[in-house]
C-alpha cells in the first residue's frame, strides 16, 4: 500500500473538514426528521439511485451496518460520494424539505456516517463475498484507478470474478486522491476507501500505466485484451489545458490540478510560504477554479480573484460553492481575457496583463492593464486522454475527445469486451457519476455473462 | 382573565392544577417551590410504613427523537419516615394555607389506617387520598392495585377510611382493571368525596437486548412496572369519561399524561375538576404551570367562558355509543396542492393501511378489486400542480375515499390534507337499522345460514 508514503505534515491537513463525522447522537437526531417519503424524489436526484429513506431510517432504528449495506448496494464509493458529491444540487436539493423552504435532510452526512461507522477498522466486513458464482470464474482489468474504476473492479470481485486496476500514478482513487477540495476529503481517507476496496479482493497496481506497448512499468492495451475477459477504461481527464499567451511557462504558474495535486500529496507545512501570504489569481469560472481559489484563501493567501472571461453570474461554479467562495475573500472579477504574463528581470511571476471583454466575451482593443500577481492557477479546462482509444481497437472517441459508450445503462463501447466510464466519456461530471457508471458496466457484464 | 379557582369535594384551590403524588411532591422543600412556581395544590408522595427502593426505578419510551413518550417506574411509597413527612406538611401548610396539601395514603390493617389518618390531619392536610392503584411491589403485598382490582375490598376499605376520615376522602383507581365504572361505583358506594385516576399501567418497558434482560434493570433482572406520561393520556381520558357519565358521580382528579393547558382543558371538558400531574414535571420541572396556568385562562377567555367551572364536562354530552354514532355523515379527503410537499407519505399509507384511492400521475387508474365504486379511478382535469410538489401532488379518487382520515394523520403539513363534509341530508344510525330489522348487510355469514 501507498498510505505510508505520505508525508504526515501535508499542508491539506491544515484544511479541516467543513462537514464532520456526525457522533451517533447527531445522526439519530437527523436521521429521525427524514419524513421517509414515498417514490422518494431524493432517490431520483442521486445518480446512483441509493434508496436514501431506507439507508437514512436504519440509522434511526440504531441499524448501522445494514445502513452502510443499502448504501454500498448502489454506490461501492458511498464513503467518498457522502462527503464530495454536491449535494446541494442532487439529493439534498431535491429533498422535500429543500421545496418546503425548511432544511433538507443532510443526506450526505448520515451517508458518511453510516459507511464510516460501518467500515472503521476492526470490524466484521459489511459486504459478504459470493464464492459460489454460477459461472466460471473471469478475470478483468481496469485502467486507471480513480472511482469509475474501483467502482467496477470492486462490484466483480464482490461476485467472485478476478479484478485487476492498473494506475499510472504512485497513488489509486484519481481524483479523490489527488483533486477533491481537503476540506471534503482528504488523501489519507480516499487511500483508505482504495485500502477498503482492495480487501474485497480488488488488485491495485500502481505505477503502471495503460498505453501502445509493453515494457518496464507499461502495459499495451493488446496485452490487457489478450489476458482478461474484459477491460474498464476509467482514465478520466488529462492535464490541465494552458492559455497559450507570452510568459506561461516558467515559476509561478500552475495549471489548477496540477497545483492542487501537489498541495494534497507533496506540500508540506514548510512549503507554506508559496501561498501563505501571497496574491492568487485563478483564471477560470468554474468549479475546479472556485475550489482552487477557496484552498488558497483557507492557506492564507493575502488576495485571491478569480478571474473569468465572461460576467460573474455566467461562472459555472455551483452556487453553494460560489457563495462559500466569497465568504472566504475570494473575489470574482468578470469580463477580463489574459493576454501576457508579467515577469520581472529575474523571471518572477510580478502580473497578469488582462483585456476587458464585451458582452460576446471578446477582448475590447486599449482596454489591456495589469492585475499584480505571485501565484497564477490556470482552471480552464483538462485535456482528453485520447491515446487509450488508438490502444484498444474498436474502442471510438467523439468530437469532444470522449470515449463513445452505447449508453450509459451499460457503458459499453465499440468493442464489446471494452467498458468505459466516468470522467473520460462523459468529458468531467461528479464522482457519483463516474461510480454510476463502474456499476452499470459490471452489471452489464454479469448479465451478460448470466446469459441475460 | 378567567378565574381558574375551583373547589373540589369542599376543597378550595387557587386553580386546578396539582402535583399527582410521586417524586414531585416527594418533600416539604419541593411541594414549597411547586407552590411557588403556581401549583394550586399537591397530593404527597403516598405515606404508609417506610419501604425501601431499587435501583434503576425508571424506563423512557423515546419515539423519533423524542424523548419520554412514555416513562415506566419500580418506585414504591415514600421511602422516607412518615414523622418527617409531616413535619414537613404541617411547615408547608402554615406557609402555604391557601394551597391544596393532600396526603396519599397506603397500608393494611383498619387501625393503621386509623393511626395513619389521625396523625395526617393532625398535621393539618385538606384531604385524602387512598393509593389504590400502585400496580407494582405494594400490590403483591395486598396493597396498592390489589385493592382497586377487588370492588368489594375497595368500598370496604373506603369505608373504613371514611369512618376516620373529617377531611375529604378521595380514592385513586387503577386502570389495570376490566371495567373501570365497577371500581368507581364502589368508591361511591364507600362513601368517598371524591376519585383520582389514573395510577399508573402496569407495563414492561422495554428489553436491555444486549444482556436479554427487561428493563428497567436491577442486576440481573427487573420486574413489571407502572406506565404513565404522555402516551397514557387516551387511555385516562376515556376512563375519566366513562365515570363522568355515571349519575351519582362525585368530582374527579383527571391525571395521566397531562402535560400542557391544552391536555387538562379536555379532561376538564370531560368531567375533571381538578387535574394532577407527575411524568411532565419529573421531565421539565414545575414551571411548566406557568404556561398551563396562562394557556388555559387564555383558552377560557377566547372561550367567553368566565371561569374554569363553565367548562367542567362540557365535552361529556359529546360521547355517544357507537351505535348512535350518525352512519350517513360522509367526509372525503381533500389535498390542497398549493401547501402539499410531494412527500407522497398520504398514497403509501392510503394503499396500504386504507383503501386505495390516493393516486399520483395523470393517468386513469384501474380500481382495485375490493373498490366500492366501479369501473377504473379516474384522474381529475386538470391535474393539481403544486407551487413546491409540481406534478408530485397526489390526487385523491373521491367516490372511493371511505373517509378514514389516515392520509390526513400522516401528512406532515398542517392543513394540507383536509377532510370535507358531502351533505346528503340524510341520517341514520345503527341503532334505528337494529330497531328497523335492516342490520343484515348483504354478503355476511347470515346469507347462508
Ligand atoms: C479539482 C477538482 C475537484 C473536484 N471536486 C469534486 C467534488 O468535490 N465532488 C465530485 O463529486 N467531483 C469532483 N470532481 C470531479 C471528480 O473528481 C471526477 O468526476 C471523478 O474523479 C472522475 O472519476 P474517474 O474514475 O472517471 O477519473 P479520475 O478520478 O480522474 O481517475 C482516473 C485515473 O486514471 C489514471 N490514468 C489515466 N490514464 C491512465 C493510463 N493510461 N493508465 C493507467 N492509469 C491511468 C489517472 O492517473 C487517474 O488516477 C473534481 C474534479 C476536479 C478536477
Ligand atoms: C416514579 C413514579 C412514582 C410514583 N409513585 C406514586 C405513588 O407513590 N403514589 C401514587 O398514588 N402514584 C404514584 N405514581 C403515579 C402518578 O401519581 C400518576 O398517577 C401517574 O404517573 C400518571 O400521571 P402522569 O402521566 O402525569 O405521570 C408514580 C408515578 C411515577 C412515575
Ligand atoms: S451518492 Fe451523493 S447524491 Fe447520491 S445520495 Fe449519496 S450524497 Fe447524495
Ligand atoms: S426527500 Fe428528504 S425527507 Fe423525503 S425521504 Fe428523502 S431525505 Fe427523507
Ligand atoms: S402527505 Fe401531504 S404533503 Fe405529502 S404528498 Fe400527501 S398531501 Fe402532499
Amino acid at each position: 500500500m501507498t498510505l505510508e508514503k505520505l508525508p504526515e505534515d501535508r499542508l491539506e491537513n491544515e484544511l479541516a473538514d467543513k462537514k464532520p463525522l456526525y457522533s451517533e447522537a447527531e445522526a439519530k437526531a437527523e436521521a429521525d426528521r427524514c419524513l421517509y417519503c414515498s417514490d422518494a424524489p431524493c432517490i431520483k436526484a442521486c445518480p446512483t439511485e441509493i434508496d436514501i429513506p431506507t439507508f437514512i431510517k436504519k440509522i434511526a432504528s440504531g441499524n448501522v451496518r445494514g445502513s452502510a449495506r443499502t448504501i454500498f448496494e448502489q454506490n461501492l464509493l458511498g464513503h467518498s460520494c457522502a462527503r464530495v458529491c454536491p449535494v446541494e444540487v442532487l439529493c439534498q436539493g431535491d429533498c422535500v424539505y429543500t421545496g418546503w423552504g425548511r432544511d433538507p435532510i443532510q443526506i450526505g452526512r448520515l451517508q458518511r456516517f453510516a459507511t464510516e461507522t460501518a467500515t472503521r477498522a476492526g470490524q466484521a466486513p459489511v459486504l459478504a463475498k459470493k464464492v459460489d458464482v454460477a459461472v466460471a470464474k473471469k478475470r478483468v482489468a481496469c485502467i486507471g484507478g480513480g472511482p469509475a474504476s474501483l467502482a467496477f473492479a470492486g462490484y466483480l470481485a464482490l461476485e467472485g470474478h478476478e479484478a485487476v486496476v492498473f494506475e499510472k500514478r504512485g497513488y489509486a482513487g484519481g481524483l479523490n486522491t489527488t483533486g477533491i477540495a481537503p476540506y471534503k476529503l482528504h488523501a489519507h481517507d480516499a487511500l483508505h476507501e482504495v485500502a477498503w476496496v482492495e480487501g474485497l479482493g480488488v488488485e491495485v497496481t500502481t505505477g503502471v500505466e495503460v498505453g501502445a506497448d509493453d515494457g518496464p512499468g507499461r502495459i499495451s492495451g493488446k496485452k490487457l485484451l489478450e489476458t482478461y475477459d474484459a477491460v474498464f477504461i476509467g482514465v478520466g481527464l488529462g492535464a490541465d489545458s494552458k492559455l497559450g499567451i507570452p510568459g506561461e511557462d516558467g515559476p509561478g504558474v500552475y495549471g489548477a490540478t496540477e497545483w492542487i495535486e501537489r498541495m494534497k500529496l507533496e506540500m508540506t507545512k514548510a512549503h507554506r510560504e508559496e501561498v501563505a501570504g501571497k496574491r492568487v489569481l485563478v483564471v477560470g469560472g468554474g468549479n475546479t477554479a472556485i475550489d482552487v481559489a477557496r484552498e488558497c484563501a483557507l492557506l492564507g493567501a493575502a488576495e485571491v480573484s478569480m478571474c473569468y472571461r465572461r460576467g460573474v453570474p455566467e461562472m459555472s461554479g455551483y452556487a453553494h460553492e460560489m457563495s462559500g467562495g466569497r465568504k472566504e475573500g475570494v473575489r470574482l472579477v468578470g469580463h477580463v481575457q489574459p493576454v501576457a504574463f508579467v515577469r520581472d528581470a529575474g523571471g518572477k511571476l510580478t502580473a497578469l496583463r488582462v483585456a476587458k471583454t464585451d458582452a460576446n466575451a471578446k477582448p475590447i482593443a486599449g482596454t489591456e492593464h495589469e492585475i499584480p500577481c505571485d501565484l497564477v492557477a490556470l482552471a480552464i479546462g483538462q485535456s482528453k486522454l485520447s491515446g487509450i482509444a488508438a490502444a484498444l481497437p474498436g474502442v471510438e472517441l467523439d468530437k469532444r475527445g470522449c470515449v463513445v459508450v452505447a449508453d450509459t445503462a451499460t457503458c459499453v463501447t465499440g468493442n464489446p469486451k471494452v467498458f468505459a466510464g466516468g470522467d473520460c466519456i462523459n468529458g468531467g461530471k461528479e464522482v457519483v457519476n463516474a461510480v454510476a457508471d463502474g456499476r452499470n458496466a459490471a452489471r452489464a457484464l454479469l448479465a451478460r455473462w448470466a446469459g441475460k | 382573565m378567567a378565574d381558574l379557582s375551583i373547589e373540589f369535594a369542599g376543597i378550595k384551590s387557587p386553580n386546578p392544577f396539582w402535583l399527582a403524588s410521586a417524586p414531585p411532591a416527594n418533600s416539604g422543600e419541593q411541594v414549597m417551590r411547586a407552590f411557588d412556581a403556581g401549583w394550586g395544590g399537591a397530593v404527597w408522595k403516598t405515606l404508609g410504613d417506610p419501604i425501601m427502593n431499587v435501583t434503576s426505578r425508571f424506563g423512557g419510551v423515546d419515539y423519533d427523537g423524542r424523548k419520554l413518550m412514555g416513562l415506566n417506574n419500580i418506585e414504591l411509597i415514600t421511602d422516607r419516615p412518615l414523622e418527617t413527612n409531616l413535619r414537613e406538611i404541617r411547615e408547608v401548610k402554615k406557609r402555604y394555607p391557601k394551597n391544596v396539601v393532600i396526603a396519599s395514603l397506603m397500608t393494611e390493617t383498619k387501625n393503621d389506617w386509623k393511626v395513619l389518618i389521625r396523625k395526617c390531619e393532625d398535621a393539618g392536610v385538606d384531604g385524602l387520598e387512598l393509593n389504590f392503584g400502585c400496580p407494582h411491589g405494594m400490590c403483591e403485598r395486598g396493597m396498592g392495585s390489589s385493592v382497586g382490582q377487588e370492588p368489594k375490598l375497595l368500598q370496604e376499605i373506603t369505608s373504613w377510611v371514611k369512618e376516620f376520615a373529617k377531611t375529604p376522602v378521595l380514592v385513586k383507581l387503577t386502570p389495570n382493571t376490566g371495567d373501570i365504572v365497577e371500581a368507581g361505583t364502589a368508591a361511591v358506594a364507600g362513601k368517598a368525596d371524591g376519585i383520582a385516576l389514573i395510577n399508573t399501567i402496569k407495563s414492561i418497558v422495554g428489553v436491555d437486548l444486549d444482556r436479554l434482560v427487561p428493563l428497567p434493570r436491577v442486576g440481573k433482572a427487573s420486574t413489571n412496572g407502572g406506565y404513565c406520561g404522555p402516551a397514557v393520556k387516551p387511555i385516562a381520558l376515556h376512563m375519566v369519561a366513562a365515570l363522568a357519565r355515571e349519575p351519582g358521580m362525585i368530582p374527579i382528579s383527571g391525571i395521566g399524561g397531562i402535560a400542557t393547558w391544552r391536555d387538562a382543558a379536555e379532561f376538564i371538558a370531560l368531567g375533571a375538576t381538578s387535574v394532577q400531574v407527575c411524568t411532565a414535571v419529573m421531565h421539565y420541572g414545575y414551571r411548566i404551570v406557568r404556561d398551563m396556568i396562562d394557556g388555559l385562562s387564555e383558552y377560557l377567555d377566547a372561550q367567553g367562558m368566565k371561569s374554569v367551572n363553565e367548562l367542567r364536562g362540557r365535552a361529556v354530552g359529546g360521547y355517544q355509543e357507537w351505535g348512535d354514532l350518525d352512519l350517513s355523515y360522509k367526509l372525503v379527503a381533500s389535498i390542497d396542492a398549493k401547501s402539499c410537499i410531494g412527500c407522497q407519505l398520504c398514497v403509501t399509507a392510503c394503499h396500504d393501511g386504507a383503501h386505495q384511492c390516493i393516486f399520483t400521475g395523470a393517468d386513469d387508474r384501474p380500481r382495485p378489486p375490493h373498490a366500492h365504486a366501479h369501473g377504473p379511478a379516474k384522474a381529475p382535469k386538470p391535474l393539481p400542480l403544486g407551487a413546491i410538489a409540481g406534478d408530485r401532488v397526489p390526487w385523491i379518487d373521491e367516490p372511493e375515499c371511505v373517509g378514514c382520515n389516515l392520509c390526513q394523520l400522516v401528512c406532515p403539513v398542517p392543513g394540507c390534507i383536509s377532510m370535507v363534509e358531502v351533505p346528503n341530508g340524510k341520517s341514520e344510525t345503527w341503532n334505528d337499522r337494529v330497531k328497523q330489522g335492516r342490520d343484515k348487510l348483504p354478503g355476511g355469514i347470515h346469507e347462508d345460514a
